[in-house]
């Protein structure tokens, strides 16, 4: 007997450079939100989760350390990394424990602190992030350089431009700009991001997310617990997931992310969503921009657009507000920030908002269909996740 | 560049910072410094960890056998017949370790590249460096730089051969992408 869940309470941090806060100080901003939200107290918190994926900060057990600051200590607890795909990995652990009948109510917390490091430290772990040993040790690859190579073999296949690629920076900077939680909520032009510097050629500074701190929390309850603490549930229709190869040169092209495909398909199967015409099914999406091509891909691998047709979704500006899918009104990782394993819950918090309208007016998305999307990438498509939310109950 | 490398940058600034520190804990007794932008206060770690890794390579020994006589090495199952480029002493769908070492052409075409501006820590002390993926003949990709400083002269689906290098400072030996010219 699988059971329903529900998002019954969120909360997010200030995203950004973070100095202002400690660790665990970063952590209660968000569950002290999110128990707020859902009207509870720690001692109903049954277990919680803890995305986090370190290094550059120095609290090894950040779930113990998290649990005694915010009070939720003697409950059980662990520590997830499933790269910048942590947090959705930690949402789905909590709803599975939910939906086995484990328990009622779980937390998922995503936490990161980047910035207790120097920023070529933070370069050097998170290029370390793929296959250390063949790939890292020798070649020096980075975060933005891993991108980089699809990026290539993009543009090269699809004609697509640097100036393409700089339109999706401009409509997540947009809908950043109106958010107060957001790293950088500033607007930037097609020029500015052209004439940012190469950090990994051919992608730029403005086609990167940035090193950022920051917390998300959301509290998951079964049915019945979900209906007596709120009159709007957010329901989590459906998990896919799926990995790839930690060797990029494993892979069969540079065109996709694999796992991203994997995990859509099964989200989909799992919903009954029609994965040839997707977009009919959704009001609004969270997807992975780590970097400006991240997103292209991502439109593809979710089945909005065809094979070499994702970059005419942004060109033609069909991803905001109004659009046939509005993607990334929180501004993205790109400008709302992308404190690594904080990222994928931040995503379910953004969403459950949208889907009860509550985010600032000029980035809240039309709701009609009451159905929502997260595609969270770990690595460079080393883990994927896509979630899939809705406003009506999924069964039952 | 003629400019500061990112490595002499990197140090230049790190230094700068470490005595701005013990200069306050000199007067204060305590490490604790305003954040140069916000003025929040910060507590400077007073531990620092060195990681440095020693992996074994007892299994596949014979792949750095090869680059000692110019050769790129990869196993093959002798059951299923998979090449595997990293070499795997183990093949994951026979469930058998009855592996054969082989050859790799070194020939290939180049699938795509990036040049590498803003360096980890521990690659700060080159110049910028581009690194390309190429499908070698037998169907296997093999990641390396690529012996080229400027992108524009390179092309997805160009020509290109792997070389075995030595690479410098560090004095070790490793592959290479090298660009054909027709």
């Amino acid at each position: 007997m699988v059971r329903n869940v529900a998002i019954v309470g969120v909360g997010h941090s200030k995203f950004g450079v973070r100095h202002d806060v400690s660790f665990p100080e970063l952590a209660w901003e968000s569950v002290s939100q999110a128990l707020d939200d859902a009207g509870l107290e720690q001692k109903d918190i049954e277990y919680f989760i803890v995305s986090n994926a370190g290094g550059w900060s120095s609290e090894p057990l950040p779930a113990v350390v998290v649990g005694e600051y915010c009070g939720l200590t003697p409950k059980g607890t662990a520590r997830v990394e499933a790269a910048c795909a942590s947090g959705s990995s930690a949402i789905k652990l909590a709803h599975d424990i939910i939906a086995s009948g484990q328990a009622d109510i779980v937390l998922a917390l995503g936490i990161e602190k980047m910035n207790e490091s120097p920023t070529p430290t933070v370069v050097e772990f998170i290029g370390r992030a793929g296959n250390y040993f063949w790939e890292f040790q020798n070649f020096g690859l980075t975060f933005p350089g891993y991108y980089a190579l699809y990026a290539t073999a993009y543009m090269h296949k699809y004609g697509a431009t640097e100036e393409d690629l700089c339109r999706v920076a401009v409509k997540n900077h947009y809908y950043g700009s109106y958010n107060p939680k957001a790293q950088f909520p500033k607007k930037i032009t097609l020029e500015e991001c052209m004439k940012s510097r190469y950090v990994a050629w051919p992608l730029k500074l403005l086609d990167s997310s940035p090193i950022t701190d920051g917390s998300a929390a959301a509290i998951l309850a079964s049915e019945d617990v979900a209906r007596k603490l709120t009159d709007t549930p957010v329901w989590i229709r459906a998990i896919g997931h799926a990995s790839d190869t930690s060797n990029l040169s494993k892979r069969d092209n540079f065109l996709s992310l694999r796992a991203a495909v994997e995990a859509a398909h099964m989200a989909y199967r799992k919903a009954g969503v029609d994965p040839s015409n997707p977009i009919k099914y959704f009001d609004v999406a969270e997807v992975h921009d780590c970097f400006t091509i991240a997103e292209i891909l991502a439109y593809e691998d979710l089945g909005f657009a065809k094979r070499g047709e994702g970059v005419n979704l942004i060109r033609e500006e069909q991803t905001y507000v109004g659009g046939p899918i509005q993607v990334n009104l929180s501004g993205g990782l790109k400008a709302k920030g992308h404190p690594i394993a904080a990222t994928g819950v931040g995503m379910a918090v953004e969403l459950t908002k949208q889907l009860r309208q509550e985010v600032e007016k000029e980035r809240q998305a039309v709701i009609e269909r009451g159905w929502a999307l997260s595609h969270n990438i770990g690595g460079t498509g080393h883990y994927a996740y896509v979630n899939i939310y809705s406003l009506d109950k999924p069964r039952g | 560049m003629g400019q500061k490398s990112q490595k002499e940058a990197m140090e230049e600034a790190l230094k700068q910072f470490e005595q701005f520190v013990e200069s306050i804990k000199q007067a204060t007794g305590l490490p604790i410094v305003p954040d140069q932008k916000t003025g929040a206060a910060l507590w400077v770690d007073q531990r620092e960890l060195r990681l440095k890794y020693t992996i074994s390579v007892e299994k596949i020994k014979p792949f750095y056998d090869g680059l000692m006589d110019g050769k790129l090495m990869a196993t093959k199952c002798s059951k299923c017949g998979t090449i595997y480029f990293p070499p795997q002493s183990f093949c994951p769908t026979c469930r058998k370790s009855e592996m054969q070492w082989m050859e790799l052409s070194r020939e290939g075409e180049l699938l795509t590249f990036t040049v590498i501006n803003i360096k980890p820590a521990s690659f700060a002390h080159y110049d910028d460096y581009i690194v390309g993926i190429a499908r070698l003949k037998e169907g296997i990709n093999v990641t390396a730089w690529v012996r080229e400083k400027d992108p524009k002269r390179l092309k997805v689906g160009m020509r290109v051969r792997i070389e075995v290098v030595k690479r410098q400072p560090e004095g070790y030996l490793t592959y290479e992408i090298v660009p054909v010219n027709d």
